[in-house]
């Protein structure tokens, strides 16, 4: 509640600072449109807002089930076999070394403007977080369960099953929180370099056409979407921790 | 009843200690006792074949000349509890790791021979220190395995809950051969049939006290034994 409370006033200072600038300077409303210009275009648009951001909201859903579970795939190979480790690591590793930005014209060129460059593009910047972290926890599983499922005659796999996986899910949850945060960055880049739907576009499309009022509305909206769904995945990542241990 | 079987240890460790023979004789505790470092959770743990990060050469043998693993369980001064399942799911694991049916009966029984049939089916976190430790110990039986090692499982209780877990383990694991290593000398004298000091000179065997263990801890006999550890411990150290 208090960080409700705390989140609140955070956005009530944003307010103020920002009708204060408008106060002081009188910017055109096309350099920097009032508040309430933009609540008021935020309301006449909602239709329009509301039709991209649903793609939007689809593309990065998308994006976060197929990049977790290409995660939690390549996690497992990694930590149950050291050919792959060997393998893929460097080539993890190099991948994270090229900005997904420089990615998102390639993908557009061979996957066209539709949806599926845009969840591609969410897939691979969630793809190495949601990795590394399951990675991690799966290789630092408390060495005494270890000892003890040894002694008690288990196989690598069963091990795996029963003791590293389960043991693993508070660093997945991690990596899940900070793919919560990335997969709309990226879904959104992707409309950048080329879509004909989705927030991003319609963003480039309002600053095309120096309607920046409703540019400033798209982003609003962008942002109070992206912090619903990072709240709503710590919250659920959160209680699901905290209820399987209780 | 599972009975035990006796085991020898011979060898040495480069480093660690010298050149011993430890003998753990079936149906019996044996205690082994010295400070920290000297290489008792080591020594236990080649036993158990775990990775012990040593340079050990010697034998480890059954007196029946049968192979040892599978034959031994393991039990920590942590209770090792998986926090995600329930008390009877943490009692069954074995079984689970292995691909077998637990035997939920089984489990449930003994269970409610330490107490914590009502217990069944909550978290490990619902538990207090002394609880876990019975559950510990109920899953160290549910392996029911001719011998059982002990590293320390007691040494983070309080006084009383580690007086109560000495007596029930010793009576739950009635009849098996079983190594308890501790720090701890009033601990030896209550339950080791056998003691043994460990210290960077090697291994010295005290005979323990006259009275069937487990022995009261305020009985002369123990308070002697116990006395006469401390000076060794003192002296070792």
């Amino acid at each position: 509640m208090t960080r409700l409370r705390n989140g609140f006033a955070a956005a009530l200072l944003l307010l103020a600072i920002w009708q204060g600038l408008i106060w002081v300077l009188s910017p055109p409303k096309f350099i920097l449109p009032s508040p309430a210009l933009v609540a008021e275009t935020m309301w006449k648009s909602r239709a329009l807002i509301g039709e991209h951001a649903l793609i939007t909201i689809y593309e990065v859903g998308l994006g976060l089930f197929f990049g977790t579970l290409f995660g939690i795939v390549t996690a497992i190979q990694l930590a149950t076999s050291p050919a792959a480790r060997t393998l893929l690591r460097p080539i993890l590793a190099f991948s994270q070394a090229i900005p997904v930005f420089a990615l998102a014209p390639i993908l557009t060129l061979w996957l066209g403007y539709g949806m599926l460059s845009k969840v591609v593009m969410a897939v691979l910047i969630i793809y190495f977080p949601v990795t590394s972290a399951f990675f991690d926890g799966l290789m630092r599983t408390p060495a005494g369960y270890l000892d003890l499922a040894r002694t008690m005659g288990a196989t690598n796999r069963r091990i795996l099953w029963h003791i590293r996986i389960p043991a693993a899910v508070p660093s997945l949850g991690s990596g899940l929180k900070l793919a919560a945060v990335y997969a709309p960055i990226g879904a959104v880049i992707g409309e950048w370099v080329g879509a004909s739907k989705g927030l991003g576009y319609l963003m480039l499309l309002a600053n095309g056409r120096a309607k920046t009022d409703l540019m400033f509305a798209a982003v609003l909206v962008l942002g109070a979407l992206s912090m619903a769904l990072y709240i709503a995945v710590d919250a659920g990542v959160t209680r699901y921790l905290k209820r399987r241990e209780s | 009843m599972t009975t035990g079987v006796g085991i020898t240890v011979t060898g040495q460790a480069t480093g660690l200690f010298p050149a011993l023979s430890l003998p753990l004789r079936a149906g019996a505790w044996t205690c082994l006792l010295g400070p920290s470092g000297v290489g008792k959770t080591t020594l236990l743990r080649l036993i158990a074949d775990l990775p012990a990060h040593v340079d050990f050469s010697g034998d480890i043998t059954a007196e029946d000349d049968q192979p040892l693993p599978g034959r031994i369980a393991y039990m920590a001064q942590s209770a090792l509890l998986l926090p995600w399942a329930s008390v009877l799911d943490n009692v069954t694991l074995g079984a689970k790791l292995r691909g077998n049916r637990a035997d939920r009966d089984r489990a449930l029984n003994l269970l409610s021979r330490v107490g914590l049939a009502d217990h069944a089916h909550k978290k490990p976190a619902a538990l207090s220190g002394g609880q876990r430790q019975r559950v510990a110990l109920v899953r160290t039986l549910m392996e029911d395995r001719p011998v059982v090692l002990l590293d320390e499982p007691f040494s983070a209780l309080d006084a009383k809950t580690r007086a109560e877990m000495q007596e029930l383990a010793m009576e739950l694991l009635q009849g098996r051969t079983v190594l308890l290593v501790t720090h701890d000398p009033s601990e030896a004298a209550r339950v080791g049939h056998a003691i043994h000091v460990l210290s960077e000179t090697g291994l010295e065997s005290v005979a323990p006290p006259n009275a069937p263990a487990p022995r009261a801890v305020d009985d002369p006999e123990t308070l002697t034994a116990t006395g006469a550890l401390y000076s060794k411990l003192r002296g070792a150290a």
